[in-house]
């Protein structure tokens, strides 16, 4: 039933018709509400058996959900930027042990400076941990995302990272179908773990594997990973038939048939990309946009593909990598091998405008777009603080 | 004709061998159908106190659950020694996570059990004395404050024996690990405040706080029994000398961990909802010196020259617990 309804109210509901059983959860912006609208339908008994358990910090409630999944509970928490960091080495263990954890992140900066504002700095710092990692292009996207993304985990045995824009996404009331619990029942079966920890036919779970297998482990991980790839298209589809609606799995092109020049990017931008290429398509530049869903294992075949007859691409960057530059950048890269534009826009919650995606778009047709360039860079605060710290460039 | 030492076991009653005891009374590791938890060939140095110790833990909590425990291991010499892959010496259901995690991962399996309607399945976390006290004390205290149905095993060797002997703020004034080394006027570890984690689990009110040593099994099996009988937080603090780290021989651990006790440093004792309950009293007091002198970690206390002055503040840490424990009243 579509409804008027807040991103993290919608996505809320749509976890609690997944029937979770263990949600750990720690507060952190702008992840809150998700775990407080959870927090308050455990309480009402309406997800019963479920457990909420007010862990002591994120490393702690990752650890709770490793140690539920672990026991056979289909676990599910949520967290966000310094969560996120602090959750690190859970992060490796839950994937490492392949437990099929889901967790939403809320998109946000990472300090210092400290600031809650959205960018995906957090989620991208976290690209090479073992999870998969698929980007909500709206709060109807994020919805459906978390139903599937408890699907492919128990798939695979491998956690899922459902990664949504903070404040942007979890924080707007826009119009959402919330998945209802009988197309949920019948898309999701029950949790039927790969190995389970019990008494009756015990066996040892995270073992020490030394130089002899550790390569070959790591190899097996993987080729699990990948499987993704194969898995997200279909189970989009079929959840979409049960939904009737169309589910974006691993790509989203938009009006790239005849694109001369596509802008690549993740997130809750692709909208305001898609407005803005409709403008410049009026003054005669055919530009299109490739939204990419699934970011972990990266789709390189359908990226190539969608990118074979575009002239230019630029990446849109809402993180980057410091020393170097673009962050998912390097990944179309080496899928297209063509030089590429590189935009880091949006960080810390400066918001991507229209305007400033046109005036992008104008540049980059003209071959007048820095290879790395800073979407609205005040660059007379630039120069104030280079003069002031001696800065050499 | 020369003196013939006393044996242990030719000192008195409460010595007495299991062949005394009647069948039901005898210690768990006395039946042959003992579940063998953590079974033989693993990789734990000779004369292993963790290793002792987490046998009869687990051996006791199979026999008083039939069977029906999951263990959830921390970082650490007894998760490597026991599960080199491919093999694994543990014949029970376990699992290990992360260094600092254990409390909050077997959290986790209890919530799991207890949605799952498993009300008979019982959860044991261990770690050793860097897990507890150290890296994994967030998640303990989390655990002990929401009163999550695990119970907690420290393995207290005194500093991190995996890496290599390194300083814990388990490890004693005075004890010479490789980052505390013995140079200056105060060789080895600092003299300070400590921390007494038995004393923060019992400040958290939880229902069970015992602590328990390798040299008295039966009382560590008593209390594991009593532990897994109670429902909530609980916690067990087990000294279990390292013959590595320690500088012992490796047939002396039984008799290095009597002498913590009976020295007075490591009281024995259990407390319930944050009260002390009971205390198990030294029979024979012994100075501090005997049980320092033992060990290499406090060779500097005695050689080149005695330091009477550092012997005589560790003489009177343990005159303070057996003060505040009142560990001579018993007799």
């Amino acid at each position: 039933m579509l409804r008027q309804i807040e991103g993290s109210r919608a996505v809320a509901e749509a976890v609690a018709a997944c029937r979770p059983q263990v949600i750990p959860a720690y507060p952190i912006s702008p992840q809150t509400h998700i775990v407080e609208a959870l927090a308050e339908l455990v309480s009402a008994g309406s997800l019963a058996p479920c457990e909420f358990l007010t862990a002591e910090s994120e490393f702690g409630a990752m650890s709770v959900a490793i140690g539920a999944s672990a026991a056979g509970a289909r676990a599910y928490t949520a967290t966000a930027s310094q969560g996120l960091l602090f959750m690190v080495e859970a992060l490796y263990n839950a994937s490492g042990l392949g437990l099929p954890i889901v967790m939403t992140v809320a998109n946000r900066a990472i300090g210092a400076p400290i600031n809650i504002w959205n960018d995906q700095s957090d989620a991208m710092s976290q690209r090479d941990c073992g999870w998969i990692q698929l980007y909500a292009r709206d709060n109807q996207h994020a919805a459906d995302l978390h139903v599937l993304a408890f699907r492919l985990a128990e798939q695979l045995s491998l956690p899922v990272m459902v990664c949504m824009d903070g404040f942007v996404l979890t924080h707007a009331v826009e119009r959402v179908d919330v998945p209802d619990q009988s197309t949920v029942d019948a898309f999701l079966p029950p949790f039927a773990p790969r190995q389970v920890l019990d008494p009756g036919d015990p066996v040892s779970i995270g073992a020490m594997v030394g130089p002899e297998a550790f390569t070959e482990v790591r190899y097996l991980a993987h080729l699990r990973n990948l499987d993704a790839l194969e898995r997200i298209p279909a189970l989009a589809k079929e959840y979409g038939a049960l939904a009737g609606r169309e589910v974006p799995g691993l790509v989203t092109p938009y009006r790239m048939v005849d694109a001369d020049i596509a802008v690549v990017a993740l997130g809750s931008v692709l909208g305001t990309l898609a407005d803005a290429v409709d403008s410049v398509r009026a003054d005669g530049i055919r530009a299109g946009v490739l939204g990419i869903t699934a970011y972990r294992p990266f789709p390189f075949e359908q990226v190539r593909q969608a990118l074979r007859k575009v002239r230019r691409v630029v990446v849109l960057e809402r993180a980057f990598a410091v020393g170097v530059g673009g962050i998912v950048s390097a990944d179309v890269y080496s899928a297209i091998r063509t030089p590429l534009w590189t935009v880091v826009a949006g960080l810390g919650g400066r918001p991507v405008t229209a305007g400033s995606l046109r005036g992008m778009l104008r540049e980059a047709t003209t071959d007048r777009l820095k290879p790395l360039t800073f979407l609205d860079l005040d660059h007379d605060r630039v120069r104030r603080e280079l003069r002031a710290v001696g800065g050499a460039r | 004709m020369s003196v013939q030492p006393v044996k242990f076991y030719q000192v008195g009653s409460w010595a007495a061998g299991n062949r005394l005891l009647r069948p039901e009374d005898r210690s768990v590791q006395a039946d042959p159908q003992r579940a063998n938890s953590l079974t033989s060939g693993h990789r734990a140095c000779q004369g292993c106190g963790e290793a002792l110790g987490a046998r009869y833990v687990l051996d006791t909590a199979s026999r008083v659950t039939n069977g029906r425990i999951v263990a959830v291991n921390a970082t650490g010499c007894l998760e490597v020694f026991s599960t080199p892959y491919p093999e694994s010496a543990w014949r029970l259901a376990w699992l290990h996570s992360l260094f600092g995690n254990a409390a909050a991962v077997a959290s986790g399996v209890a919530a799991a059990l207890r949605v799952r309607g498993d009300r008979d399945t019982r959860v044991i976390a261990q770690a050793g004395d860097g897990g507890t006290v150290d890296i994994g004390l967030g998640c303990l205290s989390g655990m002990f404050e929401r009163g999550d149905d695990v119970l907690f095993v420290c393995y207290d060797n005194e500093a991190y024996m995996n890496t290599g002997v390194q300083r814990s703020a388990a490890t004693p004034p005075a004890a010479r690990t490789t980052t505390t080394p013995v140079v200056g006027a105060v060789p080895g570890n600092r003299f300070g405040q400590g921390k007494d984690v038995p004393r923060i689990a019992m400040a958290h009110r939880i229902p069970y706080v015992a602590t328990a040593t390798v040299a008295d099994l039966r009382d560590l099996e008593a209390k594991v029994a009593k532990a897994i009988g109670l429902r909530g937080a609980r916690y067990l603090h087990v000294l279990v000398p390292c013959p590595l780290g320690w500088g012992t021989a490796s047939g002396d651990t039984i008799r290095i961990a009597r002498l913590a006790t009976q020295c007075g440093l490591f009281p024995v004792y259990e407390a319930e909802d944050g009260t002390v309950t009971a205390t198990t009293p030294i029979r024979r007091q012994v100075p501090v010196e005997e049980y320092l002198k033992a060990q290499a970690r406090y060779a500097h206390l005695f050689a080149p020259e005695p330091r009477r002055d550092l012997i005589d503040a560790i003489q009177a840490m343990a005159d303070h617990n057996i003060d505040e424990y009142k560990l001579l009243d018993g007799e």
